[in-house]
């Protein structure tokens, strides 16, 4: 089966790569929200349960939330609440 | 004719579609070829199953091949010779197709010649998808794969290239048609675009140009915009990273107003004209694209205007009485020129009681001295757009453009103590000093006059300036001649 794919052409004057790069990572989590997202996959939460533990005990505060499923994207809403209310997010893979 | 890989080397090739009478007239012909031992290959443009009862038929809906032999007209028949073409014939020519068959006998039956029909591949747009598909595009800017799952328009808002509302995705076959827009060559460099200061290629403009959604006869107005927002006294780089309201205005003169469908009468300064809109948007997408000028970045304005997404439009020229804007500025008479403007959104300012010129220059002088500040004196320049209604009353008294503006500059000049600073409780104004002077509204030359808008209407329209003008000398309006 032919998979057909669309090409564009960069309107810019390319100084910038073409992958954004990604956001440099805090190099403190000293006053930082840590968002730790359950990915919807088996036993994320007792793996998100364990760095939550750790992180208070470094009084570092964390936000809880879940992917419905780990089948789909995580909804609009849970990305708009982790930008408005997080610094920094965990996405836990477990199993 | 380049030689094609993918096609037999030697032997008999016809390529037609369904769709062609003649072609349909040669059906019987094929079917006689194909019976040979020599044989044919049949390529078909539109329907697999035509031509019927020939060995060899094979399914160019695609028109790789069609492409690939640059097909014009259909049927076409021709015989390669060690890979390499040796004859072709166009349409049916009895006699031509029996040489070239060597079937003596071939077609005694149809008529002695019939034209055929235009290919498939060269059909209008076609020409440019098949060469994005098939050929070498040529175009030099980074090619950039959208995964089939991907939309297309979205992507082009990740990447950062839309001034917020969606763009043309630029395909290569769209980048093409732009390109054809242009008898300048792709790789040449109109200048280089503020802030970054990066060189802009035709290709780059053409782009941009697809983006903006306009059409290929737009390029000569765009790429005359764009070379004359970057001429050093229009101040690009300062009205881009001003706190103030300026985005580069657009005012179109000459027959290519027309040619375009260019808007200059009912609801000109809005929505609803696609060249009018896709050209002032091209150039801004240009700033923001190429220049790096983005919003929050380097671009500092308080509030922004309408006028940064697109401001473009057309001045009514049906009047011969009266001179364009772009003669008044040095334009031969005839000549298309565009004329750029440090400029903000619209004031409109409303009349309808004035019946003689004097009545109304006072009225529109009012207006006039709410550009920046009523108290703010020659800082910055001003539009004028006239509507019709208002220039009949000038036209009924004879007054022409040179008059109109005398007129208006007089009355917009001001008695300094009416103006300085504290004068009336207002502390913004012009300096204590010149409280004993009479004080011009505008810098020289910093009053453009323009006709346009609906037949009705007693109101005209007020485009104000940058407060950057102030320095007249080195930043001010561009007026540059297109080249088509």
């Amino acid at each position: 089966m032919n998979v057909e794919s669309t090409v564009l052409h960069d309107p810019t004057s390319e100084f910038a790569p073409v992958n954004q790069p990604r956001r440099r990572p805090p190099t403190s989590l000293k006053g930082k929200i840590v968002a730790l997202q359950d990915i919807g996959k088996l036993r994320s939460d007792e793996f998100l349960d364990y760095i939550e533990e750790d992180l208070n005990r470094r009084g570092i505060k964390t936000l809880r939330t879940a992917k419905p499923t780990n089948a789909k994207r995580a909804p609009v809403e849970i990305l708009q609440k982790i930008e408005k209310e997080a610094d920094v997010v965990v996405q836990a893979l477990a199993d | 004719m380049k030689p094609v890989s993918s096609i037999p080397p030697d032997g008999l090739i016809a390529v037609v579609k369904e769709d062609c009478p003649t072609c349909r007239l040669v059906e019987p012909v094929l079917q006689q070829i194909g019976s040979t031992k020599r044989g044919i290959v049949v390529y078909t443009q539109d329907d697999p199953t035509f031509p019927c009862d020939v060995p060899q038929v094979i399914d160019d809906r695609t028109l790789n091949t069609s492409f690939d032999l640059e097909i014009e007209t259909v049927p076409t028949l021709i015989r390669h010779e060690n890979g390499q073409e040796a004859e072709r014939v166009v349409g049916w020519n009895r006699a031509d197709w029996q040489r070239v068959t060597a079937v003596a006998d071939l077609g005694e039956e149809l008529p002695a010649h019939q034209p055929g029909c235009g290919s498939r591949s060269i059909e209008p747009d076609a020409t440019y998808k098949l060469r994005a598909r098939f050929g070498d595009t040529g175009i030099r800017a980074r090619r950039i794969q959208v995964d089939q799952f991907e939309d297309e328009i979205e992507t082009c808002f990740d990447r950062g290239w839309s001034d917020g509302l969606p763009v043309v995705p630029p395909t290569p076959e769209r980048i093409l048609r732009m390109l054809e827009g242009t008898s300048r060559a792709p790789d040449e460099i109109v200048g280089q675009v503020p802030p970054d200061l990066a060189p802009c290629t035709i290709e780059r403009v053409a782009i941009n140009a697809v983006m903006a959604g306009c059409l290929p006869e737009y390029m000569p107005v765009v790429l005359a915009a764009l070379e004359a927002a970057l001429e050093p006294n229009f101040t690009l780089h300062g009205i881009l990273c001003s706190t103030c309201f300026t985005a580069p205005l657009i005012i179109v003169n000459g027959p290519i107003t027309e040619k375009i469908g260019m808007n200059s009468s009912l609801n000109a300064l809005g929505q609803g004209n696609r060249a009018n809109a896709t050209i002032g948007r091209a150039l801004n997408l240009i700033v923001r694209n190429v220049g790096g000028g983005r919003p929050g970045e380097i671009d500092r304005s308080t509030f922004g205007a309408p006028s940064k997404y697109t401001f473009c439009f057309a001045e009514d020229e049906s009047d011969p009485e009266w001179q364009p804007l772009s003669v008044a500025r040095g334009v031969t008479s005839g000549a298309n020129a565009v004329t750029l403007f440090q400029g903000e959104g619209v004031q409109g300012i409303l009349d309808q009681r004035s019946r003689t010129p004097r009545e109304l220059t006072r009225s529109l002088a009012a207006g006039l001295l709410a550009v920046c500040h009523p108290h703010i004196c020659e800082w910055a320049h001003a539009v004028l757009v006239i509507s019709p209604e208002h220039y009949s009353i000038f036209r009924a008294a004879g007054w022409d453009r040179d008059r109109i503006t005398d007129a208006l500059l007089e009355a917009t000049t001001r008695n300094g103590e009416d103006v300085v600073q504290g004068a009336g409780g207002i502390a913004e104004g012009v300096p204590k000093n010149r409280a004993g002077e009479m004080v011009p509204k505008f810098p020289p030359n910093g009053l453009l006059l323009v006709r346009a808008g609906g037949q009705a209407g007693l109101y005209s329209a007020i485009l104000a300036g940058w407060p950057g003008g102030r320095a007249y000398k080195e930043s001010h309006p561009i007026t540059r001649e297109i080249i088509e």
